[in-house]
This record gives C-alpha cells, structure tokens and sequence, in this order.
C-alpha cells in the first residue's frame, strides 16, 4: 500500500476520452490520405475515404437497396453468430477451467489438449465442421465457439487458483465447502482474469464468425460479404473496403461491450496490477 | 566533519499547492552524526517513511534544506552516497540472490570480478553464502530481506536508510536481525537512519531515537540511548533498557495528545 | 499440495492421447461412420504416405509465410513498444487505440493484401501475419514495460541510474514473461493468419488452398492428413516458443520450479 501510495506519480494530463476518440480518427484518417497522396495510390490499391463512404450509400447492385443497410444486415447476421459462439464458449470455458482448478490429474491430462487445440488453425478444420454440421447455420456459433473456450478456460483456471493460501485455509478453518469456497472466494478473485479472457473471447469470436461463413457457403454475413465483394475488387475496391470497416467495427463494438460489463462488475473490486 | 544528515526547516506537503491534502512534514530540524544509528517511530501516517525519502532525495522537499555529507541531498544521490532498504525487500526476480546484491555495484560500474567479490563478501555479512545461485522466490521473507540488506551494504555507503525493515518479520527473526544489523552497523562503520513500528527495537538499536507526531508530522522529542554496548539479549533485561522503552512510550503518547 | 513427480506429469496427457486415437478408430469401424465424416486414423496415415511430397511441399510454403510475418510482425511490435517506452503521456493516450485496433478481425484484410500483391506473391501472405501479429506484441511488450513494481524504479532512482540503465536493468527483464505470452499468442495468430490469407487466394501448394481443395473433391482423407499436418505445425511453433522461454527465463512463475 505504501509502495502504491507514494510512486512518483507523473502528471498525465486527461485529455476528455470524446475528444481524443476524435483527434485519433481524425489523425488516422489524414494518414491514410496522406498516405495515398504520397506514394500517389490508385483507387485499387487505396481508394478516397470519401469513395468508401460514397459506397456506403451507393446502392450495393443495381436497383438493390444501399450497401449500408446490407452491410448492416450482414453485420447483425454475424454479430449473433459470433455472440451465440461467445456464450457458448464462455460458458465451457468458465466450466472446464472450474472443473480443472478442482481436479489435478484432469487438468494435467487435458489441458495440454487445451492448448493443442488453439494451436490448430481454425479455418483448416472449418470445412470439416460445416461437413459435420451438414452446412448448417450452427457451423458459425461452434466454430466462434471453439475459439472463444480457450482464453476463458485458462484464465478461469488461473483466476480460481489465484486467492492467497491463507484465504483459503481460512475458509477451511470455517469448515467451508467446496462450493462455498468456489463462490465466496475463487470465483470473486478469478473475475479479473475471466474478464481479461472475455475480452479476448470477443474479438476472436468475432473472427471464429466471419472465418466459419468462408467455407460453409454461408452468404448473408460479413465472411460472405467479404468473399463476394473481393471478386468484385477490381471494379469496386470500395466496397470490399466497406464490408471490411463493418466488421472492424462489429469486432470492437463486442469488445467495447464486454469492457463496459467488466467495468461495472468489477467496480468495487480492487484490480491486482 | 559535516553532519550526515542536516534537516532545516523541512516541510513536505502533498498534492497540487493550490489544494494541498496533507501536510507530511512539518518544521523538520534534525542533524546527524557520522556513525549514529538514529530510529524514527510514531503512529501511522505520520510521515516516517517521507522523511526517510525525503533524506534520500527519492522525493524532493516542499520547502527547506536537506543536506547530506554537506552538500544538497540530491548531490549525495547522484554521488550514491546512501543505501535504501525498503520495507518489503524488492528482490528483481530474475536475478539469483548474488546477482541481486551486486546490482548498485553494476550500476556503479565496478568491474565483474570486484563485483562478485564484494557480492560474496555481503552475502557471508548476512549468512546467506549458501544462497547465493537461488532465485529470490526460493528464500524466506526473513532471507529476502537480508539478501536486500547486503545488497544496500554491497556499495559500503556511509549512509544507510531502512525503512520497517524488519516490519514483515517474527520476533525471533527480529530480534535475531536486530543483532546481526548491529553487529554489521559496527564492522562498516556506517551512519543509519531506521524507520520502525516497534519501541524496544528502536530502544535496542539507536543511539538517539526520533518520536514523531502526526498531523502534521513533527519531530515531537529525541531520546539518547544510553545504553552500553556490546548489546546483546541481556541488553533486553536491562532495567535501564525497560526506562527507556518507558520513555519513549510516554513520549508517543505526549505526541498524540498533543494532537489533540 | 505436492508436486507431481515427472512421470505423474507426462504420463496422464499420452495415455489421454493413445485412448482417443484407439477409441476414434474403434468407433470409426464398429459405428461404421463414413469416410466423408471422419476417416478412421489408419486412413488418414496411410493418406499421409501416400500423399507425402504434396503436403510437404504445402506445408512448407504456409510455414514460410507464417515465419516470415511473425517475426516481421512481432519484432515491428516489439521495436514499437521499446520505442514508446518512455514518452509516458503519447503511449497511455494510444493504448486504448491500439487495444481497439487489437479487438478488430485483422483477417478480414486478408483479401486487400491479396489484391495489394497478388495472391499468389507470399508477401501477401506475410503482410497479413505481420499485421495480426503486430497489435497483441506491441499492447502485452508495452504492458510488460510498464507494469513495474514501483518500489523497483524507486531503487534505481536511489542509484541514481540513468533512464537506458532502468529500462535495460528493470523494464526489459520484466517485460519478458509478457514478451513470451505474447509470442505464444503470435505463433498461433501466425499460422491462422496464413492460412486465411491463402483461403482468399494461393498457390496451390499451400495447406490453405490444399486443404480446401481436397474437402471440395470429397478426398476427406487427404484433407484430414493436411490438417493433422497444420496442427502438428502448430503445436511445433508453439513448443518452441515454450522451450525457448524456460531457457530465457529460468526465474519466472510458469516455468517449471523444481
Ligand atoms: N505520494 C503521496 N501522495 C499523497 N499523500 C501521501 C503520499 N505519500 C504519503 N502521503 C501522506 O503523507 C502522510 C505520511 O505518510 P508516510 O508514508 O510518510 O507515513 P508513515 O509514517 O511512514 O506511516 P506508516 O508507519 O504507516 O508507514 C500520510 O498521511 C500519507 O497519506
Ligand atoms: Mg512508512
């Protein structure tokens, strides 16, 4: 506490967060101009950011309605994938990496397993799962699924093995059971390391989403849109660049959520650094 | 021969000046003398620990003159003329026990094999010769600390600054700390400046102990120890060793009445 | 809680390992489950010999191009994070950016850098791994410099060190565990990164295409050899990156402490 309490702390002037969200898009968004004008970029290469909002607004084919709406749609298409994926992986996750915080030998011999499996490209066994899934919907969700399990199942198991040793020979000097121990004491001191998890889980469900649409044929999504405006690159990069800024955003837009969740939740809980 | 340590007029005032929040030091005057063993104790937040920075330059006065060896404190810093021991030991994990100790000596710029040598040599001061290829994690906190003890001796300072060294550890490793700290204050002949909670560690150690007073944070009596020395545990039995533990007792409460 | 010994630690993950591949092929064959489904692991090693010099060949191009962008990424990350490290103010204003930047599907731009060099060149390839790599090397090297013990800078101040002397003595040696989080996240980002890159566009020879290739020509076992391969290529990249830590840092937590 005394360490904390008297760190040189520097001054860091607090620029209000609204007004450098501003300043740093505003910032990106010179760059890429500049960018484009110095090394004299053609439309294929780097199109206008004007071009790529043009775009927006553009009707997205002939007589169609504009791509905003069906980057939208496709947006919120791959948004409930994802978030369906989410949800189920973090709930393994939170499970598996309870049951191995409890269960040694479980967790030395699976956890290796656990591991193995991130290592394996996703988009490699992608195929195969739309085989087992026979094409269906349900591809998306397990595969963003199958990426989500892993962050939450390792930083649970972490978290859960987190609390002092003397919290937990205190809970067993109160006769605590283990589910008592489990509530009062691991879960709460886990939650930092599940939300750090979560955060991860919500980016890489998102990619789980869009990566799962590639090869399931899937067409009303980002993964689809994404595949079908890149053969149309050549007459219109701008609108390959459109679906591609939607689906940044669906990605940070998850993230941001999650982030104001842990906020909230770990308000009153004092963040180990 | 200047004071070690001179103190004028020293006040430490926390937060921006327009809204200043505490008031840690108020009206500090102290002076030093080479080889003394000098305890600072008062209650919590009394503004022990920002003397001892203060002294040490880690943060800088609000107003009034801190000198050390004669010249400005933050001179004596950059001429490394004082070891700091903190109260938790602040060990880099990634260095073995020797490579720790010998870490000001590295800054410093001695040459490797002195290092090593002068690394062995405080390793065997504080016991810990068999230690010295272990990883800080491998040690107990009582270890840890002694293990940061010879690293602040590694560079024979005259000035030593303890801050609760021995805050986080049993009575017996404390007493037993107390000695060796003594006996080590004897062979380097150095001048210390000893933060701490405890009343007859302060007794036992010093030749003057500071009692303190909080809010703001005075320096409210000084007592001179006059016990003998060599001290040992029968120092502990000592009936003059329990008056003064009494007097400096009745000095913390005078300071806290006059808070009031 | 004792320490397992050796034998207690390995022993459980191989049995766990033996029991599914015989399980797996026993259930293949009493289940009768077709070969489009899920080929009985016979199947697939004998697809592997068969098949040998093409994934070979494929599975050297993708790791090429995952090497390659993983170092130009993570060391670009790296150099940036060091770079950063000390105007205090500029770096705490960007994190959040970065970390945004870090939760976008970096893979969605794998067709622009298709289109940008072409997507038979492997600089497509690489590009791509470099960016994916970029951001969670650059967010975790900056994390590792930063998050210092106070108490630590406050003893180097008491040592009056210059700022390099900090960085090289304190902040570095700290960032280290994160640095190899970081490259253990990087290493699979790396291999994803270029897979993806060639699902939009490859060569043929190239365990993307390959792979995608043969599920569409129903050669189920051949696809499932390829993907054997990419996963052991996986977990290769990832044991390396596992050992070369336990040699770097000998001292830290999740290396093994007996
Ligand atoms: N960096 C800081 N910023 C603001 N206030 C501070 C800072 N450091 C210390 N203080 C305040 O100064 C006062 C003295 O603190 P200090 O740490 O010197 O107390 P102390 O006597 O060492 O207490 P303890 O015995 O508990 O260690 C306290 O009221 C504390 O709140
Ligand atoms: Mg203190």
């Amino acid at each position: 506490m005394e360490v904390a309490l008297s760190a040189p702390t520097r001054p860091i002037r607090r620029v209000p967060p609204t007004l450098a969200v501003i300043l740093v898009i505003a910032a990106l968004a010179v760059t890429w101009e500049l960018i484009k004008l110095v090394f004299n970029l053609d439309k294929r290469t780097l199109p206008h950011l004007w071009e790529i909002a043009d775009a927006f607004v553009q009707p997205s084919r002939r007589n169609g309605p504009p791509l905003i709406s069906v980057l939208l749609e496709a947006a919120l298409y791959t948004l409930r994938g994802a978030l369906l994926g989410f949800f189920i992986g973090a709930a393994l996750g939170f499970v598996l990496g309870t049951i191995f915080a409890h269960f040694p030998l479980l967790e030395r011999s699976l956890v290796p397993y656990v591991v193995a499996s991130q290592t394996v490209p996703i988009l490699a066994i992608a195929p195969m799962v739309v085989i087992w899934l026979r094409g269906s919907w349900w591809s998306v969700p397990v595969i963003a699924a199958y990426l989500t399990f892993f962050p939450v199942t390792i930083n649970t198991l972490r978290g859960m093995r987190s609390p002092d040793p003397r919290a937990v020979e205190l809970m067993h000097s109160y006769a605590a059971s283990t589910w008592q121990t489990l509530w009062k004491l691991r879960f709460p001191s886990a939650l930092p390391a599940i939300f750090t998890a979560l955060k991860i889980a919500a980016t890489a469900s998102v990619v789980g989403a869009i990566i799962a649409e590639l090869p399931s044929g899937i067409q009303q999504g980002l993964g689809g849109a994404i595949l079908n405006f890149n053969q149309y690159y050549i007459t219109g990069p701008e609108r390959l660049w459109a679906a591609i800024f939607m689906a940044a955003l669906v990605g940070i837009l998850l993230f941001v959520a999650v982030s104001l969740i842990e906020r909230i939740v770990l308000r009153n809980i004092v963040r180990a650094a | 021969m200047p004071p070690v340590v001179s103190l004028k007029n020293v006040n430490k005032i926390f937060g921006p000046a327009e809204r200043p929040t505490t008031i840690a030091l108020k009206d500090i005057n102290l002076e030093i003398q080479p080889r003394e063993f000098i305890s600072l104790i008062g209650p919590s937040g009394c503004g022990k620990s920002t003397l001892l920075r203060t002294i040490g330059d880690l943060i800088e006065a609000s107003s009034g003159e801190v000198m050390v060896n004669g010249k400005p404190a933050r001179q004596a810093r950059i001429n490394r003329e004082y070891g700091m021991v903190f109260q938790a030991p602040v060990l880099f994990e990634w260095r073995t026990v020797l490579k720790n100790v010998e870490l000001p000596l590295e800054v410093m710029g001695v040459p490797k094999a002195e290092r090593t040598r002068r690394g062995r040599e405080m390793l065997r001061l504080v016991e810990l010769q068999n230690f010295e290829r272990h990883y800080p994690w491998q040690l107990s906190g009582g270890m840890q600390q002694r293990v940061a003890i010879a690293r602040a001796l590694a560079f024979r300072p005259e000035l030593l600054l303890m801050d609760e060294p021995f805050g986080a550890l049993d009575e017996i490793t404390r007493e037993r700390m107390n000695a060796e700290l003594l006996r080590i204050w004897h062979e380097t002949q150095t001048t210390v400046v000893f933060v701490t909670h405890s009343i007859p560690e302060a007794v036992f150690l010093s030749t003057r102990v500071a009692v303190m007073s909080a809010r703001p944070g005075r320096i409210s009596d000084i007592i001179t120890i006059d016990l003998p020395y060599p001290r040992n545990v029968e120092t502990r039995e000592h009936p003059r060793f329990f008056e003064l533990v009494t007097m400096v007792r009745e000095a913390l409460r005078k300071g806290e009445e006059m808070k009031e | 809680m004792t320490h397992p010994s050796r034998f207690q630690r390995y022993a459980p993950p191989v049995v766990v390992f033996f029991a599914v591949i015989i399980l797996w092929e026993v259930l293949v064959d009493v289940l009768n489950i077709q070969r489009f489904l899920l080929p009985a692991p016979s199947v697939i090693a004998e697809a592997f010999f068969r098949t040998f010099s093409v994934i070979m060949n494929s599975a050297a191009y993708t790791i090429r191009s995952a090497v390659i962008g993983f170092l130009v990424g993570a060391g670009a990350g790296m150099l940036v994070a060091l770079a950063t490290a000390r105007w205090t103010t500029m770096r705490e204003g960007l994190m959040p950016f970065a970390i945004a930047l870090n939760s976008v599907p970096i893979i969605a731009f794998a067709p622009i850098m298709n289109n940008w060099f072409g997507s038979t060149n492997p600089m497509s390839k690489i590009m791509i791994v470099a960016i994916i790599t970029f951001f969670p090397m650059m967010i975790n090297m900056v994390r590792g410099l930063t998050l210092v013990e106070p108490a630590k800078i406050e003893l180097m101040r008491s040592y009056a060190t210059t700022p390099l002397e900090v960085l090289t003595k304190v902040r570095i040696p700290n960032s280290l565990p994160y640095l190899f989080n970081a490259l253990k996240v990087c290493s699979t980002l790396a291999l994803i990164g270029a897979i993806v890159g060639e699902y939009f566009g490859g060569p043929r020879e190239s365990l993307g295409v390959y792979i995608l290739q043969e599920a569409q020509l129903f050669r189920f076992d051949n696809a499932w050899a390829a993907i054997i391969i990419s996963a052991l290529l996986g977990i290769a990249f990832y044991l390396i990156i596992l050992a070369a830590e336990r040699i770097a840092i000998p001292w830290h937590a999740s290396v093994d402490r007996r």
